[in-house]
């Protein structure tokens, strides 16, 4: 098991430095002078001279390259250039609001989404069936921002039971502020693993193992439950990495309706006020999310799948 | 055999026809009923301007948040411009997104991957490292990172949902490059003497044109989606120009107003996403039986 875990680890070097590539390469290199896009067409020649002596631009490219490689991997980003606050300090204050979130609302999915899944296995195109279809069909229509809105409206504004914004300090006013955002991201996850959750269980139900179990004379719910739901949940758990990070890029848009904060909230921020350092750090704090979580799916599967362990 | 003869001669039924008969039958309501959203969506963003109430960026300070009446089905915003008419100039922005992003991207993608598939070895490797990177970031999440990179406006939206939409064609079209590769014609192609591209222009792409196609149709509807995240997080189109997605954002801004720009861009959303995908299913289904 640690040999996998190890050899995992060692595959995933390749890929965070490409991924640092990747972003090296989108932010320095595409269109534009970086210096110019910072700080506006406005800018004096001097200010921009300065800024690019500050971030390094003026060094050769191979320089610039290395230079970033290493801040990044020393997670060492720099300072905002809006208050002069250290990028990491932000990143650090922002960070938990948006785990919390991502994994309330991925709680939530599977709590709602793996009943709906199996009712409408077990009732299969009946009307539980077709009620679950109709859930999923506009859960994967309707945008989560939309629907936050809408939330939004009805449930803090017009009845006042939730708050409109902010974070919330202390673990009940934290839940109770994350309660309404959680639940816009979980009923389109649900639409989702719902669906997940019903395929994988009309599969599983169709199996020998599932007739010998009800011919043994095991009860309903004991065939659905022990024998059914626990195999069908294999591929929805495998199901859930990607659908984690699907969450994780809804955050972003769910961060800005309920006014919560959040790396969403700060990437986006720093988009509208230009605030370079802050932007390369969103972005790359993203794209390690998005390798780590590749490589817990991975290690996952080996977990599950003796198999797989036994091949690496 | 003698007493069918009419069977041999007469001509094949045009494939296309029979799919579209098949696509589009009594029995199953609901396509029905998303091909007609999907041609009133159409029908309404090209012939916006003359469906239009009013002028979408025409501002009327006389008369701001109104609520919906007869003269503003869906009231106004806080500028005074008319709701309706926003979103029907908003719906010929979608259209535009949601044809442009996935065609350049199946172009784009698809020339990636059959030039993996076909050729193999060390362009395979790279192409393919590539794509499975790319293929690891939600497509939302890797549109706002190269937003972060570009900012808005027309052509880096365009950008943007190509970009997030190329590694997935790149891989159906490797895919289906690897096992026409494997078919005696092409075989045969190559035993010819036939010139590289020409087996790939006259072999190759009409045989992987299916899949390709059907991936397209499957997202206009995720393009529509995308473009409408992207301008309610304001890295998308640039206000004043109507997109369903930033009339969000600026109700949301506004939202002691008036609810009704939110609610009924929103309903746009979603009942057009919702009419594109039960199409592109449908279609999924008819092009390809198999896998129904």
């Amino acid at each position: 098991m640690l040999r996998t875990i190890g050899a995992r680890l060692v595959d995933a070097v390749p890929t965070v430095l490409l991924v640092l590539s990747l972003v090296f390469v989108a932010l320095r290199l595409l269109p534009g002078d970086p210096a110019l896009v910072a700080l506006g067409e406005y800018a004096t020649q001097d200010q921009l001279a300065l800024f690019r002596r500050q971030m390094g631009l003026d060094l050769p490219l191979w320089q610039q390259y290395f230079a970033f490689l290493r801040n990044m991997l020393m997670l060492d980003f720099g300072t905002s250039l809006v208050n002069q606050t250290p990028v990491i300090q932000l990143i650090r204050e922002n960070l938990p609001y948006t785990i919390e979130l991502t994994l309330v609302a991925t709680g939530m999915g599977l709590v709602f989404g793996i009943p709906l899944g199996v009712v409408a296995a077990v009732n299969r195109n009946r009307w539980q069936d077709r009620g679950a279809r109709i859930f999923s069909l506009v859960g994967y229509a309707i945008p989560d921002f939309y629907l936050g809105a809408l939330l939004l409206i009805v449930f803090a504004l017009n009845l006042g039971w939730f708050p409109i914004n902010g974070g919330g300090t202390g673990f009940w006013d934290r839940m109770y502020h994350v309660f309404l955002p959680a639940l816009t991201l979980a009923m389109v996850k649900t639409a989702f693993i719902g669906r997940l959750t019903r395929t994988s269980m009309l599969e599983v139900l169709g199996r020998d193992y599932v007739r010998t179990a009800r011919a043994k004379g095991a009860r309903e719910p004991r065939v659905i439950y022990r024998h059914g739901l626990r195999n069908a949940l294999l591929p929805v758990t495998t199901g859930l990495g990607l659908s984690l990070l699907a969450t994780l890029s809804g955050s972003v848009a769910i961060e800005l309706v309920f006014n919560r904060p959040g790396i969403g909230e700060v990437l986006i921020s720093a988009i509208a006020k230009r605030d370079y350092p802050v932007i390369q750090a969103g972005v790359v704090v993203f794209a390690f999310f998005v390798v780590a979580v590749n490589l817990l799916v991975d290690l996952a599967y080996a977990v599950v799948d003796p198999r797989i362990r036994v091949k690496a | 055999m003698s007493a069918l003869p009419d069977e041999s001669i007469a001509p094949a039924p045009d494939p296309g026809f029979q799919i579209l008969r098949r696509l589009i039958s009594m029995e199953q309501p609901g396509t029905l009923l998303a091909a007609l959203v999907v041609c009133a969506f159409v029908v309404v963003a090209v012939l916006a301007p003359w469906i239009a109430p009013y002028d979408p960026l025409a501002q009327s300070y006389l008369r701001i948040n109104a609520y919906p009446s007869s003269q503003h089905w869906l009231g106004t915003d806080q500028f005074g411009r008319d709701v309706l008419s926003r979103l029907i100039f908003g719906a010929r922005n979608s259209l535009i997104f949601g044809l442009m992003a996935p065609t350049i991207a199946a172009i784009v993608g698809t020339t990636l991957g059959v030039i993996a598939g076909y050729f193999g070895g060390f362009i395979d490797r790279v192409i393919s490292r590539l794509i499975d990177l790319l293929l690891a970031f939600p497509e939302l999440l890797l549109a706002i990172m190269i937003s972060a990179a570009l900012g808005g406006g027309f052509w880096n939206v365009i950008l943007v949902l190509s970009i997030a939409f190329i590694p997935g064609f790149a891989r159906v079209a490797r895919a289906s490059t690897l096992a026409v590769r494997q078919e005696p014609y092409i075989e045969a192609s190559v035993a010819a003497g036939l010139r590289t591209h020409t087996i790939i222009l006259r072999h190759v792409l009409p045989n992987i044109s299916a899949p390709v196609v059907v991936l397209m149709t499957l997202w206009v509807a995720s393009a529509i989606r995308l473009e409408a995240s992207l301008s309610f997080l304001g890295i998308g189109t640039r206000p004043p120009a109507p997109s369903w997605g930033n009339i969000i954002r600026d109700a949301l801004g506004n939202i002691f107003g008036s609810p009704w720009p939110i609610i009924g861009a929103g309903f746009a959303i979603t009942v057009v996403v919702l009419a594109f995908n039960v199409l592109g299913d449908a279609l999924r289904d008819a092009l390809d039986p198999d896998t129904a």
